[in-house]
């Protein structure tokens, strides 16, 4: 039996997101997205790809930008303002698909930078923080290499910590797995389990059904830029009610 | 299993042996590489001819190469109808091929120290290792130069400094509420400061002062070092603005970019140098007086520019766009994540293209000598190739102009290299 990683969850909200439309172009990206998500929550986000679920991410810290609708993360309203702009993203952490560390700064470095000039914080205390998050990632003996000497796997858990340094309310993970071999997968997974049981609120975009399963409050399914489904994960993968998720679930679990 | 007799224990270990001797040193190179087959061996011996008759056609040259006399006559005298070179030229016009023939000779110390001083103040922003500190003296160079090189009292540099440092440090105060603000308070504090100490400079002329010397009785080799120098150094940080420009978000600040880089681009130097000398005396009013130097680095630095603009914005282009997502996504802004995250990286892949521009930029301030400036290729083609004493010494003259200039360009490309080794990150 899994073991499940389920905390309280407060009423508090940490993102709220009403009618919110995003567009490529003319491509219709995103449709009319409404979506709450309380503090101390762990969401799924599935689908097929193009279905327009990094996208949703990515607007919560304003990589993309949506055109109508409002997103409020932890009581800040996003706007094309600068200042709120970077205020959310310091207080959201991101963990991409391909780790997008900084290939010309040390590991230590990597994790002490936006500290030392985002939070102001001095440099001996960015390091001792650095340490700590490194050493709960599991790699605090590799922070002085440069991320091309790491596998895959480390330099993912490096770029949670990365994240982690600054003490973010919420984390938002695009894919974290999917460009890692699959024996390292297990490691980042381990890590990211570990955050949701200190209470983490995080959006996780992901295939790892069995990570949906043990982590999540909520599995949401997304497809054609819209919300398709949303439910606990009992009963999304036992009894999924719409057609299109039946289809994707059973292509999934189906091998 | 296998049948006979697998089982085998050795009890005597065989110590490490030497290669045979066609396996080893340099008899295994030569093989290897010179007499591999017998097509290889006749290339061998092919090159081989050529070289001993390119260095016999040249060694007796150099080796007859008078250094003694007056005159290209009396060269020919002392060699008598052997072949030779005529290198007293560069002896007797030693001091003309590099400070020209205007710069006082009692003063040859001035330049001689300004640059001894250079090398100190490069040397920090070359090599990193060395203490940080050493930097001030790079940020003051410049001004100390200028007195060295130009002289007169010393307050014009120290005001224009001061002038600098006010500016800067208005800039700082102010420019954490607005960035705007900050800059206009800044300039308007150093312009102010560099009017009032105008006053000061004017009734204290004679103060500590060196002879001045015009920036027309500049010359020779100094001349192109002068323009190469300050030409390279302001146009790197020009370039590098110019391709975020051409970046930015905001169309008008992208199109005075585009704009100027791509005139720039279009136009050939030597025109832009023309402007420089003639076409501006034209448009500006009688009264103005902008030293011909200035006007010929400002076209040079806009020139570099240009071509460096585009060399970063290759390398920003170079980046994967996950870097400045990254950056953004820890909360930096814009201009930190440039200075910390995407110049550095961007930079390093630009290395090889900057240093190409900027040694080619070094060689094009022999340009100028058709704007009749006597820098070292202006001094040999004029006064001392039409002297009637050295008329008709071309190799020798020309020889040692491209040696001096090898060796500078050499160095510069040697120097980038290795640069490049230290900021190798990836497979170390």
């Amino acid at each position: 039996m899994i073991k499940q990683a389920k905390n309280e969850v407060s009423d508090e909200i940490a993102i709220g997101i009403k009618g919110m439309n995003k567009w490529f172009g003319s491509f219709h990206a995103l449709r009319d997205i409404d979506l709450t998500v309380n503090q101390g929550e762990r969401i799924v986000v599935c689908g097929p790809s193009g279905s327009g679920k990094s996208t949703l991410i990515r607007c919560v810290n304003a990589l993309e930008e949506h055109q109508s609708g409002q997103i409020i993360v932890d009581g800040i309203e996003l706007t094309s303002d600068i200042k709120n702009i970077d205020k959310i993203r310091s207080e959201v952490g991101m963990c991409f698909q391909h780790f997008n560390l900084f290939p010309h700064l040390t590991i230590l470095e990597n994790c002490t930078l936006a500290q030392i000039w985002v939070r102001k914080t001095p440099k001996v205390e960015a390091e001792e923080i650095a340490m700590h998050f490194l050493e709960k990632v599991k790699i605090p003996e590799q922070a002085d290499k440069y991320p091309g000497q790491l596998s895959g796997g480390q330099q993912q858990r490096v770029a949670i910590a990365r994240s982690l340094c600054m003490k973010p309310r919420i984390m938002l993970f695009d894919e974290p797995t999917s460009a890692l071999d699959p024996e390292m997968i297990k490691e980042v997974l381990d890590t990211m389990i570990q955050l949701a049981e200190d209470g983490m609120t995080m959006i996780v975009v992901t295939h790892e059904m069995g990570f949906a399963r043990q982590v999540a409050n909520r599995v949401i399914f997304m497809d054609m830029g819209q919300i398709v489904e949303q439910n606990e994960p009992e009963e999304f993968f036992n009894n999924p009610q719409s057609d299109r998720t039946k289809l994707f679930l059973s292509q999934i679990l189906g091998h | 299993m296998a049948k006979n007799n697998a089982a085998f224990v050795r009890h005597q270990l065989i110590e490490e042996q030497a290669p045979p001797i066609t396996e080893r040193g340099v008899v295994k190179w030569v093989r290897e590489n010179l007499f591999s087959s017998p097509f290889n061996v006749i290339m061998t011996l092919l090159s081989l001819w050529v070289i001993y008759s390119i260095i016999a056609g040249v060694a007796p040259w150099f080796i007859n190469g008078v250094w003694n006399a007056n005159s290209v006559r009396d060269c020919y005298d002392i060699l008598d109808g052997a072949t030779g070179a005529c290198f007293a030229v560069l002896k007797e016009r030693f001091p003309q091929l590099i400070y020209g023939f205007k710069y006082p000779s009692t003063e040859y110390w001035r330049p001689n120290t300004a640059v001894i001083l250079l090398l100190f103040a490069l040397a920090p922003i070359l090599f990193r290792k060395l203490p940080r500190k050493f930097l001030l003296f790079s940020l003051i160079y410049p001004f100390l130069a200028y007195w060295l090189i130009w002289g007169g009292t010393p307050l014009v540099p120290v005001v224009a400094f001061l002038g600098f440092v006010i500016g800067i440090y208005c800039f700082r105060r102010f420019s954490a509420n607005a960035f705007a603000l900050g800059a206009i308070i800044g300039v308007i504090a150093a312009n102010i400061f560099w009017v009032l100490g105008g006053y000061v400079v004017d009734a204290n002329e004679t103060f500590l002062a060196l002879q001045a010397v015009p920036s027309r009785d500049m010359g020779g080799f100094m001349l192109n070092i002068l323009l190469g120098t300050i030409a390279v150094a302001l146009s790197i940080p020009l370039g590098i603005l110019l391709a975020l420009g051409r970046k930015s978000n905001m169309p008008i600040i992208k199109w005075i970019c585009v704009l100027f880089i791509e005139f720039i681009r279009g136009v050939p130097l030597i025109t832009l140098l023309f402007v420089a000398n003639v076409i501006l005396a034209f448009f500006l009013p009688p009264e103005t007086s902008i030293d011909l130097i200035l006007r010929v680095i400002v076209m040079m630095t806009f020139f570099n520019a240009a071509y460096i603009a585009e060399v970063v914005r290759g390398g920003l282009a170079a980046l994967p766009s996950g870097q400045y997502e990254a950056a953004n996504s820890l909360g930096l802004d814009y201009s930190k994540s440039m200075r910390f995250i995407i110049l550095p990286q961007a930079l390093k892949i630009s290395i090889p293209g900057i240093v190409n521009t900027c040694v080619g930029m070094l060689k094009d301030t022999t340009l100028v000598s058709i704007i009749s400036m006597f820098d070292l290729v202006g001094m040999i083609r004029g006064p001392i190739l039409s002297s009637t004493s050295w008329n008709g010494v071309y190799w020798e003259l020309f020889g040692a102009a491209a040696t001096i200039f090898f060796v500078v360009c050499f160095s510069v490309s040697k120097y980038s290299q290795w640069l490049e080794r230290q900021l190798e990150t990836s497979n170390r």
